[in-house]
């Protein structure tokens, strides 16, 4: 199962960077998001994947074989949480400067520099 | 609790002008108010730590390594003082710079929001907590790079904005190797778990996301490009804080985290922060002869002065460390001071542009000595503050025989001085071109009274450098040696 | 858009929702649940007038403006941190003022306290804050499609 994912998570962080190098806003963000759910992939990962064992502690004992930790877990939702908040902004960021600018392409947005036009 | 007001008092703030939305004058009020709040709170914790050594909480009282710790020792105390400082200057700066329609866009709500995460990343001592607080600064600092929607604002936010997703994302996909490895996220803890096992390919990798991650945030070499494409897009007072704070959590993270968590000498980290603190340096210095706008040279010096302090961590040594903890100090009011001049400046002659600007000696020439001060310092002439850290490194790269090091610290303030000299010839002592009398505009109060505070804090750091030097030794000795943080927060090791 | 099932719709669904958002915000007390999931859930509702009939009469189903609901709750998750300080001098900790320990070690009472106040407030950051998104968004793309189309 970890090598599963382990595969999952190599190829979401392939693809996500091959978007990236496209140079328009939108793909690059695409393939933010597809890292950022691989590096989510890998915290999961870490706290043990186990089938059918809840992490509930029997009353009376103080710790449990085999369960997986719950923690990683509820760092993962927090991660996704931030994720999805910070994506949704730079969608609205992408539209917008489709909009202002007028392009998708990164290597033709010059406003913030300008002079940068002659060498690219 | 003394340790959450940083925390609390700015999220209060942010709730208290959101609510305030009709009235922009009750905004400022508040806004103010919540900035001195800030400072006495930070005040109150830098004295506790300087009495009493360092202090730690635990939020609902879930002993550590459970719970959530906030940990306060000299460094932090000091960073969270300089936020507080820096936080009340830009905010009285900010009345007479930030725009009516960027006060209704959230401007105050969004600024104590990015205090906030300041606040708690300076303070925390468990590192996906320091992870959450990155994210509230980071969120907060998008909507103020973009507030106001000019078409370079967006540019630069792009840039800002894509690099600073992939280091959020490193950042995490760190974490959670090392939560993977070690089993917890308190950084004291994570001292004593991972103590011995430095060669663990595991903890490497994790400490290569990670240190990718805080590089990226303090625009380290070669992942700086965002820094000059965005800092100098926003108003005035945002760039200011930006460039004051923003870069220096960073900057605090590396110094944390490759000093507690991991121990980096040796290992192959070390010779990569090395040259790329001397690159950043170099890229820095010669980026800002390159510019001629106000804002984008000093843009560039942030790059320069970060690999200094980069630089002084990394070559490790007790004085290095102190030098670059102390310049780091400085640099923090230095930056604030020149940017919020750069606004000042910007609206005497009109324009920030070298073409466009000038005369500014003729017409206020008790102006530009207040100018000139953090200009000075920033290239590091003696008295002033600038001086003494680079003095320190030099002395600390020579101690180790390391003429290069020493060399490339010497040649990157002179062309800091170089950079400085530019930007007062075409700003300041060259004439107006539309003639002097183009400077007819009169600063008011909101203007001058952060800018002489902070010239003066400046000056101040500059004559009593020798207790600064003490307590930047004391700082080094802490980041050196962590146990006093160790027991602070773990308690007594059994 | 203008279709009518779905406005006929909202109005019948949108009232379930909300209750089903107060309902899963309670049950989060001591099961899955709570502010989050409830808050979003109250979010969805007024997302689904907006689609039916407009972002004006979503306006103004929600009363208040989005950005202060969500003020107001993260001064309630405040409060409900400083709540925990002030009785036992830890940030954030469980205050229960309704509920009486018996000698005998049992407990008894309303488990209502300052953990509540905490959800509430996130509940409300959460619908404040999804809703302001979702109509600042169709503000925009209004304003740019009328922008566009001159």
């Amino acid at each position: 199962m970890e090598i599963m994912l382990a595969v999952l998570a190599g190829f979401l962080v392939s693809a996500g960077a091959y978007l990236m190098m496209s140079g328009k806003t939108l793909p690059y963000l695409f393939g933010l998001t597809m890292i950022s759910n691989a590096a989510n992939i890998i915290i999961f990962c870490a706290g043990r994947l186990t089938f059918g064992a809840p992490p509930l502690i029997p009353e009376g004992e103080k710790y449990i074989e085999g369960a997986a930790n719950a923690l990683p877990q509820a760092l993962v939702l927090t991660a996704i949480v931030i994720g999805f908040g910070l994506l949704v902004f730079a969608l609205t960021l992408a539209y917008r400067s489709w909009f202002v600018l007028g392009t998708v392409e990164m290597d033709d947005m010059h406003e913030s520099e300008p002079g940068t036009e002659v060498i690219s | 609790m003394l340790l959450f007001w940083p925390v609390v008092i700015p999220f209060f703030t942010a709730v208290l002008t959101l609510l305030a939305w009709r009235s922009p004058e009750i905004q400022r009020g508040l806004s103010l108010m919540g900035a001195f709040a800030l400072l006495a709170s930070a005040l109150a914790i830098f004295s506790h730590t300087l009495n009493y050594g360092p202090v730690a909480a635990q939020a609902g009282g879930w002993d550590a390594p459970f719970g959530i710790t906030m940990v306060a020792d000299a460094l932090s105390a000091t960073m969270v003082l300089l936020v507080g400082v820096v936080a009340t200057a830009v905010i009285l700066f900010s009345f007479s710079d930030v725009t009516r329609e960027e006060e209704h866009f959230g401007y105050h709500p969004l600024t104590h929001a990015l205090l906030a995460g300041l606040g708690g990343a300076f303070l925390t001592g468990d590192i996906f907590n320091m992870y959450v607080w990155f994210e509230v600064m980071l969120i907060a600092s998008f909507g103020l790079l973009v507030i106001g929607g000019q078409p370079n604002q967006i540019a630069g936010a792009i840039k800002y904005v894509g690099l600073n997703l992939i280091a959020t994302v490193a950042f995490i996909a760190g974490v959670g190797l090392l939560y993977g490895t070690a089993g917890t996220v308190n950084m004291s803890d994570l001292h004593n778990v991972l103590n011995g096992r430095e060669g663990d390919s595991v903890v490497t990798a994790s400490a290569a996301f990670l240190l990718f991650a805080f590089a990226s945030k303090a625009a380290l070499f070669p992942l700086f490009f965002w820094l000059p494409a965005s800092y100098h897009t926003p108003s005035f007072s945002t760039s200011a804080m930006f460039s004051a704070l923003v870069t220096k959590v960073g900057v605090y993270a590396l110094f944390r985290v490759f000093s507690l968590v991991y121990d980096i000498e040796g290992s192959i980290l070390e010779p990569i922060l090395l040259w790329g603190a001397v690159l950043t340096m170099a890229f820095g210095v010669f980026g800002a002869l390159s510019q001629s706008s106000v804002r984008r040279v000093l843009g560039y010096t942030i790059i320069g002065s970060i690999g200094m302090m980069i630089l002084g961590f990394a070559v490790g040594s007790r004085l290095a460390v102190a030098a670059g903890v102390f310049y780091l100090f400085q640099d923090v009011l230095v930056k604030a001071a020149l940017f919020l001049s750069a606004g000042a400046t910007a609206r005497l002659t009109g324009s920030e542009l070298f073409a466009r600007s000038g005369g500014v000696w003729r017409s206020r020439p008790f102006f530009a000595v207040v100018l000139l001060i953090p200009a000075l310092s920033l290239a590091g002439v003696p008295p002033l503050s600038g001086f003494w850290p680079k003095l320190m490194l030099v002395q600390a790269t020579l101690e180790q025989g390391s003429w290069f090091l020493a060399f490339a610290t010497l040649a990157t303030g002179f062309f800091m001085l170089f950079a400085v000299a530019r930007v007062w010839s075409a700003v300041i002592w060259s004439a107006h071109p539309d003639g002097d009398r183009a400077i007819t505009r009169t600063l008011d109060g909101p203007t001058w009274a952060p800018l002489v505070s902070l010239t003066l804090l400046v000056i101040f750091i500059g004559l009593n450098a020798g207790n600064f030097v003490d307590l930047t030794l004391t700082i080094a000795d802490q980041i050196i040696d962590p146990t006093a943080y160790l027991t602070a927060v773990l308690g007594e090791p059994k | 858009m203008n279709s009518l099932i779905l406005s006929t719709a909202a109005r019948l669904v949108m009232p379930l929702i909300l209750v089903l958002a107060v309902f899963v915000f309670y049950r989060g007390h001591n099961e899955p649940g709570g502010g989050f999931i409830g808050g979003l859930l109250a979010a969805t509702a007024f997302a689904l007038l907006e689609m039916a009939q407009g972002v004006e009469t979503a306006r103004r189903a929600l009363r208040f403006r989005p950005q202060s609901i969500a003020a107001v709750g993260l001064g309630c998750t405040l409060i409900g941190g400083l709540w925990g300080a002030l009785a036992y001098g830890y940030f954030l900790k469980g205050v229960w003022p309704l509920i009486t320990k018996h000698a005998d070690g049992s407990k008894s009472g309303l488990p209502f306290g300052s953990i509540f106040l905490f959800d509430f407030g996130v509940f409300l950051v959460v619908l404040g804050g999804v809703c302001c998104i979702l109509f600042a968004l169709e503000d925009v793309v209004q304003s740019d499609s009328e922008a566009g189309g001159d």
